[in-house]
């Protein structure tokens, strides 16, 4: 049995996942002997326990919640007042009659259509930038361009919301100076770009970095082989190496779609700078909002249950059209 | 443009020799200047004091940085360098134990071949997708009710799997661990934990330092989990400790430059780490170990 190829097992993993860091990498399963047959099991049994404490028994319980709600018997004081009863599926149609939930994914949406494209289209162009062989100063430039990954989000929200306060920040100053008109940053339209403003310059340096791997690891080769037939630099760039490091461009859209359907940090940071900001500005914002300031953790359940199960369905439908992309791209 | 389109009719063994390709340089310099802008500022804004924060040019340095510093330092009893210790330790054991797990359990799925393998790793994968709050709500909900929330266990239990970490391994553990190697060594008689932890750790040890590095950042910069876990402000880490002063200081524009000065003391020690290990850090030497 051990020595039966697995199905599946010439791939690191699931679609563009495996083609990011792993660069057509193909795992090797080794022939153990009778004698470590169990051995693999003992070794996943720490991850395996933590999963299942950390991951899937919170899911497995939020699915409970989200299904029960709380019934108050008689004035509802005293500790047996309150009755966890069986809801059925009503907290989610409230879910979906409820439109501040609403309202945060849309305003989700928004921002993720001005920071992913933004962010991904730098992070791709600096790595090519570092990737060209005769730019000065790109071992310097990398790391300083990969540094904001190291500042924590919220530590760069707290700074880049100073530099959005006008009696502080130089580019008020510049403006003013100037005689510019002199925007409010935390009103309106202007909130989502602050917001991605932020996301981009944390973002960008470790997209770049993920970008910059996968072109590093293509054979000096082929650029020998495309400059001897006369490509330019530019030549190389738009015909050869964007379209090898397509898979990591997919995996980067694809966590950073998740990580804006998540974004908490940003505006959580400004909230205290401004009164414009409704507590359920983000979806997460809104659950945490419900569950916490509102004590619902039923309909806050549900809401979480909803948004991952959103999450899902948009992954798999990016890994699919993904998957058939690549593939009819490498037939 | 014409500095980009020029062909390379060099070998290319001669990389100093040829010209500097300017457009890429000036693209590289404006984006180290993006990203440099907030890091100078609250640089120089931490050494100013409260009345030069405001009226003064914000490149301009100020007088009060040991003002301010020493402020911090009395501001509560020094609370500040507890929600620092506090954070190292949080991002620190935390971070070591990620690294211990995903390398047990990395070394397994890319090592071993065995009945369920594609299963558990695919589904520990799909965890990376469940919304961070999905997820702390419940743990919260469960933590409390075994009495461990608002503890230093409630934030630090959950932070310790991380599928990434363990795909990371997987990918490394494949690529640098030598199957030869591992049969030769059964062929001698070593078990299977001599084996990993005598030949596979220490050769997955740069994969290894990639994953801690990964996970101390991730915790380190973890807001909403101790947002949700902690209510006790002296177990706070630094991210949700200056939150809590900013939310304070919206009353209080005075408290502006200790927030700034806790920023600027906050982020030093993670630059400072990336700057010391960047070898181990940079990550060509994921790419690079694979290629060879």
């Amino acid at each position: 049995m051990t020595s039966t190829p697995l199905k599946g097992s010439d791939r690191t993993a699931v679609g563009p996942l495996a083609d990011g860091t792993g660069t057509a990498q193909t795992v090797r399963p080794s022939r153990t002997g009778r004698r470590g047959r169990s051995a693999p099991y003992w070794f996943l049994v720490p991850a395996l326990v933590l999963f299942a404490a950390f991951t899937v028994i919170p899911i497995g319980y939020a699915i409970w919640l989200s299904l029960h709600k709380v019934k108050i018997k008689g004035i509802g004081l005293g500790s047996g007042a309150r009755e966890q009863v069986w809801n059925g599926l009503g907290n989610y149609t409230d879910v979906f009659q409820n439109s501040e939930f609403g309202h945060s994914v849309l305003r989700a949406f928004g921002y993720g259509l001005i920071v992913i494209p933004t962010m991904l289209g730098l992070a791709l162009l600096f790595a090519l930038m570092l990737d060209t062989p005769k730019a000065r100063s790109a071992p310097f430039a990398r790391l300083m361009i990969f540094l904001p990954y190291a500042v924590p989000g919220i530590i760069a929200a707290l700074m880049w919301g100073f530099l959005y306060l006008p009696s502080v920040s130089p580019f008020y100053y510049l403006l003013d100076k100037f005689g510019l008109p002199q925007p409010n940053l935390f009103d309106g339209g202007n909130l989502y770009l602050s917001f991605a403003n932020i996301a981009v310059w944390g973002g960008t340096g470790f997209n770049m970095i993920v970008i910059y791997t996968a072109l590093r690891a293509i054979p000096q080769e082929i650029y020998e082989a495309a400059r001897i037939d006369g490509a330019s630099d530019l030549h190389i760039a738009l015909k050869i190496k964007i379209p090898i490091v397509l898979p990591s461009l997919v995996l980067t859209f694809f966590f950073s779609v998740i990580a804006t359907l998540q974004v908490f940090t940003e505006p959580m940071a400004l909230k205290p700078l401004t009164n414009a900001l409704p507590s359920s500005w983000s979806p997460l914002m809104a659950i945490y909002d419900s569950a916490f300031l509102k004590s619902d953790i039923y309909g806050a359940s549900a809401t979480a249950v909803v948004l991952a199960l959103a999450t899902f369905v948009l992954s798999f439908t990016l890994l699919r059209i993904s998957d058939r992309y690549t593939r009819e791209d490498a037939a | 443009m014409t500095a980009l389109t020029l062909t390379a009719d060099a070998t290319g063994k001669t990389a100093k020799a040829r010209r500097t390709a300017w457009v890429p340089t000036l693209v590289l310099l404006l984006g180290t200047l993006y990203c440099l802008i907030p890091i100078a500022w609250v640089v120089i804004a931490a050494t100013k004091d409260r009345s030069e924060l405001f009226s003064t040019f914000s490149f301009a340095p100020g007088t009060g940085f040991f003002d301010n510093l020493s402020e911090l330092n009395a501001y509560r009893d020094g609370i500040y360098w507890q929600w620092m210790a506090n954070s190292v330790f949080y991002a620190g054991l935390g971070a070591l134990l990620s690294a211990a797990v995903s390398a047990a359990g990395g070394y397994a799925l890319g090592r071993f071949a065995f009945r369920g393998r594609e299963f558990i790793f695919k589904l520990m994968l799909a965890g990376v997708l469940v919304p961070s709050i999905v997820l702390a709500i419940p743990q919260y909900l469960l933590l409390s009710k075994m009495g461990l929330a608002d503890s230093y266990w409630s934030m630090l239990l959950p932070s310790i799997l991380s599928p990434y970490g363990v795909y990371l391994v997987r990918i490394y553990a494949a690529a640098s661990v030598p199957t030869e190697l591992m049969e030769a060594a059964r062929m001698d008689g070593a078990s299977e934990w001599r084996i990993f932890s005598r030949i596979a750790v220490p050769m997955m040890m740069p994969g290894l330092i990639t994953v801690f590095l990964f996970q101390f950042v991730a915790i380190w910069n973890n807001f909403l989990l101790p947002y949700v876990m902690l209510a006790d402000d002296t177990k706070f880490p630094i991210t949700l400790g200056l939150y809590t002063l900013l939310a304070q200081g919206a009353s209080q524009p005075a408290l502006y430059t200790l927030v700034i000065t806790g920023c600027l003391l906050a982020i030093l020690p993670l630059i400072g780490l990336f700057l010391v290990i960047q070898r181990f850090w940079s990550l060509d030497l994921l790419s690079g170990s694979i290629k060879s």
